[in-house]
């Protein structure tokens, strides 16, 4: 299944995992030190942002840490300018025929 | 002018909030926005065209439209209305819809609700909040065929305008 950008923070859960690790890099059990859920919802919560490539997984020693990729989430901000930009253009077109009606 | 556009996004409440004045009183801009003719003259981008299939202006009734591309390939845009204030408010669900134009129930849906306000009895202000039900409705909603009339340059944006109102005043 292809993940994208909009998955990872379709949830609630994830969005507060991309929250912390914003902050810094961690360990998938320095994550669900944070939670209440059970390991292995956080796990997949993490292996889905990964997918989504929002996180980046590096071993730094024995430990594997995830980083935030901003990269990614830059996506949204494009997608989002392009729907302004979308009704933007729309308004002007309706100013346009405001001023002939 | 300023026209106070206003475009904000809150994707954990999964809103897009849009607030527009424009320069006409708020009779225009209701006619404008609920009779399909005119309404396919603004909601159309560069080289496209629109194309109501159906629009019944009531609670509960539907504007089915396509958006067809200059391929002529056909964008089915499916509102239905739930709720009218006649001159100041209308609310609508929005569903996707397959390559005929039929909508898909179990689809994702957005919501709109559409203000409309009278500033000064000769200006109108516009406030909306469109709702999704799943952020990825939201890509959809942009992706939905539109990437070449988003790649549009404001010099075609004139031109379109130049042209359009050449057709609204011949």
């Amino acid at each position: 299944m292809r993940r994208d950008v909009f998955q990872a923070i379709a949830d609630p859960t994830r969005r507060a995992i991309l929250g912390l690790v914003v902050v810094g890099a961690m360990t998938p059990n320095a994550i669900a030190a944070h939670f209440e859920s059970k390991r292995q919802t956080i796990s997949k919560h993490i292996q889905i942002l990964t997918e989504c490539e929002v996180l980046v997984q590096k071993k730094t020693g024995r430990e594997i840490y995830y980083h935030f990729n901003p990269e990614k989430i830059k996506e949204i901000d494009i997608w989002l300018e392009r729907l302004r930009k979308m009704w933007e253009n729309q308004f002007d077109q309706l100013d346009n025929l405001l001023n002939d009606l | 002018m300023t026209n106070n556009f206003v475009f904000e996004t809150d994707l954990a409440a999964k809103t897009i909030h849009i607030i527009r004045e424009f320069n006409a009183p708020v009779e225009k801009v209701w006619k404008a926005w609920t009779e399909p003719a005119l309404l396919e003259k603004w909601v159309v981008l560069k080289h496209w065209t629109a194309e109501t299939r159906m629009m019944d202006f009531t609670v509960g009734g539907v504007w089915l439209y396509a958006m067809i591309s200059p391929e002529g390939q056909k964008h089915w845009v499916y509102a239905q209305f739930t709720a009218i204030e006649n001159g100041s408010a209308i609310s609508t669900t929005g569903m996707f819809c397959d390559t005929d134009g039929n909508p898909v129930p179990d689809g994702p849906k957005s919501y709109r609700d559409t203000v409309f306000s009278s500033i000064d009895g000769n200006r109108t202000k516009i406030d909306m909040v469109i709702t999704f039900e799943e952020e990825s409705t939201l890509r959809k909603f942009v992706e939905g065929g539109f990437k070449e009339g988003i790649a549009m340059t404001l010099d075609l944006l004139d031109e379109l305008l130049a042209r359009e109102n050449q057709d609204l005043n011949g």
